[in-house]
């Protein structure tokens, strides 16, 4: 197994906040990385100093066995790079962005031309191509992102946060793209905040969490971690959870949580099916029921059980736009 | 590829897509252009009719003071491009490319000159309607605008440096405004120094803007023997004057930008 992106004790301050906090990664050569968490965890960062953008403070990291920082230009070769916030020129025609990225990694005219024709037609801009960027969706802006970093056929590319901002179709039409490229063999660090994507992309996760890696391995290893199936019920009345409780009480392997505000009633349990059978026996008619099932673990428990909080979303419901910086600060 | 060749060609990669840029969205090139017909046109007709000059037409004197002024604010474009291209995550990009460090730079600095060779042919024209003549060979006519570019391109990477540093466009913009108009107005340009308070005269003197536009004058013939230059060092030699602060700002900024680039963070 020969090792792409090799990093170690990777440390990175910036003023008063710690971005890195002793990163150590590892990712063998033809696999994707999954760099999960959420906004202000350090992935942006830990990107820009494997890409030779930012210098860190202490550690270090090579790819392809070449130093970030002193094989700066030989990284740079080897590499293709697509930032959090698409990086086209707006006022170049799709085809022209991907020539000018061609032209700049040195590769002949000729086969700048027909690989950028080819790059567009695989990212499905091929009509779009001769039409001045400005005029392209968010979707569309993206994937000619990802194939201006795709021009020089890099051995490793590095995608923070692709899908971020895209509706749910143009991300799963992403997802496609992403897929198809890992089939051709190219190792690929993926940073996100949705734990589905890294479920679906990664082949190895890393959970990182205040700039340090809290928690690492493939989707499955995760949720063991988190435990197995859960029974869940929602129901019309947060008077009712009790009710349900006592009805249930001894069938699961552990308490009960209530959740009051979202009305549902969660347990781990074993057993499948028949448990499952068992508890609508008992609850029969006692409660106004909604909906109720067996829930396997997906990374958001994963997330929930590692730090204590939801990855996406604050208990006021709201995404966290709130910079990483002061919560740093609060947990010191 | 060598390296020099290298920062060649990747400079000159950068300096198409400036260009192209600037065809696509003409708006830049019709503002630069028409704000020196205003100039051109306002000065000429109200200044000129209030500023008799001794043995010189107002309109003759002038031209050089107006080419000056606009090709210093055709600089400053350079950082503009260069903020926008950081808020975008164009420079992120270059950046992360096996290109030449100098290439971003140089190609944008390239690509201004192109902006002020097209705003100064459109002012000439202007110049020749009004009634403004150059009186001196064709070679003293090409060395003038020679000069006012190469004295533009220094100070556009002076323009490279601050707009790296201020990321905004809009920043930036307010920013060169407020520093360009005072020194280019505090000088020779419009009007003769003589009369100036004696700070803001030792200023006029010593500032290299009124080297460079004595110099053109001279190359122009647009001077005449009643209106003999300041008896101080900068105007009795101004091509020397003001080369020099070309090649200091160069000395100076060239390295300063290309180090900054280096290390800029786009957010
Ligand atoms: N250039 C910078 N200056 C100051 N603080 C920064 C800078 N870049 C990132 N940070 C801080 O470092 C932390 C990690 O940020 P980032 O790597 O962007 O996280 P992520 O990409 O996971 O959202 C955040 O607290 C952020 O505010
Ligand atoms: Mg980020």
């Amino acid at each position: 197994m020969t090792v792409a992106i090799e990093v170690s004790g990777l440390v990175k301050r910036f003023k008063r906040t710690t971005a890195l906090d002793g990163i150590d990664l590892e990712v063998p050569e033809g696999t994707v990385l999954g760099l999960l968490g959420p906004n202000g965890a350090g992935k942006t960062t830990a990107v820009r100093i494997m890409t030779t953008l930012l210098k860190p403070d202490a550690g270090r990291a090579t790819v392809l066995g070449l130093d970030v920082l002193r094989d700066a230009d030989r990284v740079r070769a080897v590499i293709g790079v697509t930032g959090q916030y698409a990086a086209v020129d707006e006022y170049l025609t799709g085809f022209e962005n991907l020539e000018m990225a061609g032209r700049l990694y040195h590769l002949p005219r000729a086969e700048v031309r027909s690989r950028a024709r080819s790059l567009l037609e695989q990212f499905d801009l091929a009509d779009a191509g001769d039409r001045i960027s400005k005029t392209y969706s968010g979707g569309m802006r993206r994937r000619l992102d990802i194939a201006a970093s795709l021009i020089a056929r890099p051995r490793v590319l590095f995608l923070d946060e692709p899908t971020t901002g895209l509706d749910p179709r143009s991300r799963i039409t992403m997802w496609e793209f992403i897929a198809a490229l890992v089939g051709e063999g190219t190792t690929i660090l993926l940073t996100t905040q949705y734990l589905e994507e890294a479920d679906r992309l990664a082949d190895g996760i890393a959970v990182v969490d205040h700039g340090r890696i809290i928690a690492r391995g493939t989707a499955d290893e995760l949720k063991a971690q988190v435990g197995g199936e859960r029974l869940e019920f929602t129901v019309t009345d947060a008077a009712d959870l009790p009710v349900l409780a006592d009805a249930l009480s001894g069938l699961g392997l552990d308490r009960p949580n209530l959740d009051e505000a979202n009305r549902t009633f969660s347990m781990p349990v074993s057993g499948g099916a028949g448990v499952l059978r068992e508890a609508l026996d008992r609850v029969a008619d006692r409660v106004t029921v909604i909906d109720v099932g067996l829930r396997r673990p997906d990374l958001d428990d994963v997330f929930l059980t590692l730090t204590g909080r939801a990855a996406e979303v604050q208990p006021d419901g709201k995404p966290d736009e709130r910079p990483a910086r002061d919560r740093a600060e609060v947990t010191r | 590829m060598s390296s020099v060749g290298m920062a060649v060609a990747d400079g000159l990669v950068v300096t198409k897509r400036n260009l192209l840029k600037i065809r696509r969205v003409p708006d830049v090139l019709v503002f630069s252009t028409l704000s020196p017909i205003m100039f051109v046109l306002l000065f000429t007709y109200i200044f000129g009719s209030a500023i008799p000059l001794p043995g010189v037409d107002y309109v003759d004197f002038l031209m050089a003071g107006i080419f000056a002024q606009t090709v210093v604010f055709g600089s400053s474009f350079t950082g503009t491009s260069l903020a926008e291209d950081m808020t975008k995550g164009l420079i992120d990009r270059f950046r992360s490319l096996p290109m030449a460090r100098s290439a971003v730079l140089v190609g944008r600095t390239f690509a201004d000159v192109g902006i002020n060779v097209v705003s100064m042919v459109v002012m000439v024209i202007t110049g020749l309607l009004v009634g403004w003549r150059i009186n001196g060979t064709v070679l003293e006519a090409l060395a003038g605008f020679g000069l006012l570019l190469l004295f533009a391109y220094s100070v556009s990477w002076l323009m490279a440096l601050i707009g790296l540093s201020v990321r905004s466009p809009e920043v930036f913009n307010n920013a060169s405004f407020i520093v360009i108009f005072p020194i280019t107005f505090i000088a020779n340009t419009f009007v003769p120094t003589n009369n100036f308070p004696t700070v803001l005269k030792v200023v006029a003197e010593w500032n290299p803007i009124s080297a460079l536009v004595q110099a053109v004058r001279e190359l122009w013939g647009n001077t005449s023997p009643q209106l003999p230059p300041p008896d101080v060092w900068p105007l009795q030699h101004p091509v020397l004057y003001s080369g020099l602060w070309m090649l200091g700002l160069l000395l100076v900024f060239v390295p300063l930008s290309i180090r900054k680039y280096q290390r800029v963070a786009a957010r």
